[in-house]
């Protein structure tokens, strides 16, 4: 579980990106955290896995206080996988690099072995197994920084903007590992400015503005308020716009999910049709 | 990263960064010179003193601090090294003289940085680079050189996020004796190099796309011009070399020591 208590923190260079934080995130969530460029969003989860500590306020990660112990010990239960993959490959090989971790971490070499043909098989990256990361094109490198991550399988999973340079067929694969992540009472932290994959997703949704979490509720509820979305420089889903545009026929404001959209239009159709 | 923020430039209007960059050049080289000339302790914390106003001036009070932090390091290395040196150079005993000694080195170093840092501090790269090009330097090295000087806070600032993300993989710098800690560093070198490459191509890319190199003769939004200030400054640069000069020749200059005995 991670508790954040009155958080605020400020950057050595004056600028105060968090301002009095609180909140609470249960083990096996799923948390999709939003708002426009300078609100506070990766600050926020960098407190997660103690990158940054607060300069005032508590943050508990099941029950440890981030600033007792170390980002190495932290991070064996919160991974984290950082928007550009490039700031992260280092090594010859994937297989190496998706090694580097489970080393750190100390695990046995034939857990290694195991780990990593684990990791390279759920991202569908078997078959670059001995390429060099860098030879890698932008999306496959993406997968491989969070086949690195996922290999030590913590407990908590923050990804940093995981959709950018992703194909349609990626980011569903992303929401159906994100899916089974869930499944298996995984908390999953997303920092995203992805409405579309939000809508699809349908998870909690910390909206963030000048540093304060402005909303905190299921994603149906905030990406069909419109008054809210416009303060966060975020423009709603299509489906939701196409439904907020349609309420005056009488059809609902609150539809994001396709799968939705689709039954509630059929049934509208064949009523006018009878 | 403390070193690099002290010399990251920051638009701010004062008499200083008003000031034209050649002649601040000129100032910053004469100091640089002043300063090596002498091993002296009182003249170098007289050179150190000089260049408060200008701090004071510029308004960049913190920035200068933290460009002063981020020397610390090296000074004090230098220090310990100068001392040690001396110090078993005597015979193993503390000398006033052996400790002046050390301590002027590395307030010979603490001006250096400290007038360099000003200098920073105070130019934005775009007049270093047309006072570069107003000297008649190619436009490509003036190009090259001042797209390094705006890179530098950049790559810091990867430099940190690279950290970041190796940390968050279970990556302890400070672990292991000192071949493992340097070893420790690959991980951080590596994608900072690779990054400093690829960005470099994409900037040359996009140059390429606007034109870069169309024609032999360009030209200038703005020109640097010399105002009264700058002569100002330039009279100030020639008076600390010919007091120099002639402190160097003609003056004994006392030990601090001495002069402390002499006024007791």
């Amino acid at each position: 579980m991670i508790e954040v208590q009155d958080v605020y923190f400020t950057y050595p260079s004056g600028v105060e990106a968090l301002k009095g934080i609180q909140l609470t995130i249960q083990n096996g969530e799923f948390v999709a955290v939003m708002g426009q460029n300078g609100a506070g969003k990766t600050t926020l989860v960098k407190h997660f896995n103690g990158l940054l500590k607060p300069s005032k306020g508590k943050v508990l990660i099941d029950g440890v206080e981030t600033t007792k112990v170390s980002v190495a010990s932290l991070a064996r239960n919160v991974g984290f996988v950082f928007q550009n993959p490039d700031h992260q490959l280092f090594s010859e090989t994937v297989e190496d690099e998706i090694a580097f971790a489970l080393k750190n971490f100390g695990f046995k070499d034939t857990i290694v072995k195991r780990r990593i043909t684990w990791a390279l098989n759920l991202l569908g990256l078997a078959q670059y197994r001995k390429t060099s990361p860098f030879m890698l094109s932008g999306g496959e490198r993406k997968r491989v920084a969070l086949a690195s991550v996922l290999a030590w399988n913590p407990k908590i999973l923050i990804l940093d903007e995981p959709t950018i340079g992703q194909d349609y067929q990626q980011k569903e694969k992303l929401r159906q590992f994100i899916l089974q992540m869930k499944a298996q009472r995984k908390t999953v932290i997303i920092v995203t400015h992805d409405v579309e994959f939000v809508a699809e997703c349908n998870p909690r949704v910390l909206l963030m503005r000048e540093g304060k979490v402005t909303i905190d509720g299921e994603a149906r509820k905030v990406l069909t308020n419109p008054e809210v979305l416009t303060q966060a420089s975020i423009v709603p889903p299509q489906i939701a716009q196409i439904f907020l545009q349609l309420s005056d026929f009488g059809l609902p404001k609150n539809i994001i999910d396709v799968y939705e959209a689709h039954q509630i239009l059929l049934k509208t159709l064949e009523k006018k049709a009878k | 990263m403390s070193v690099f923020e002290g010399l990251k430039f920051r638009k701010v209007y004062s008499p200083i960064h008003n000031l034209d960059p050649r002649i601040k050049f000129v100032y910053v080289c004469a100091i640089f010179g002043v300063a090596i000339v002498f091993w002296e302790l009182l003249p170098l914390i007289t050179l150190f003193l000089l260049q408060l106003p200008f701090v004071f001036l510029a308004g960049v009070r913190r920035q200068w601090l933290r460009s002063m932090r981020g020397a610390a390091f090296l000074a004090t290395i230098i220090f310990l090294t100068n001392f040690i040196f001396s110090f078993i150079g005597a015979g193993y005993i503390v000398t006033a003289k052996n400790l002046e000694n050390a301590i002027a080195m590395t307030l010979r170093f603490v001006v250096l940085v400290e007038s360099f840092s000003i200098f920073f501090i105070t130019t934005s790269p775009d007049h270093l680079g047309l006072a570069l090009e107003q000297t008649h330097i190619p436009y490509e090295f003036c190009f090259a050189f001042t797209t390094a000087v705006r890179f530098v806070p950049v790559l810091a600032e990867e430099a940190q996020t690279i950290m970041d993300a190796q940390k968050a993989r279970g990556l302890e710098l400070e672990r292991g004796n000192f071949l493992k800690r340097i070893r420790n560093y690959i991980p951080i070198l590596i994608p900072l190099i690779v990054s400093a490459i690829r960005r470099s191509l994409e900037l040359a890319e996009a140059m390429e796309s606007r034109a870069w190199g169309a024609t032999k003769k360009r030209t200038n939004l703005y020109v640097l011009k010399l105002h009264r200030s700058d002569f100002i400054l330039i009279a100030i640069t020639f008076g600390i070399i010919a007091i120099a000069v002639y402190v160097r020749l003609y003056v004994a200059i006392p030990s601090l020591n001495e002069l402390l005995i002499d006024l007791a």
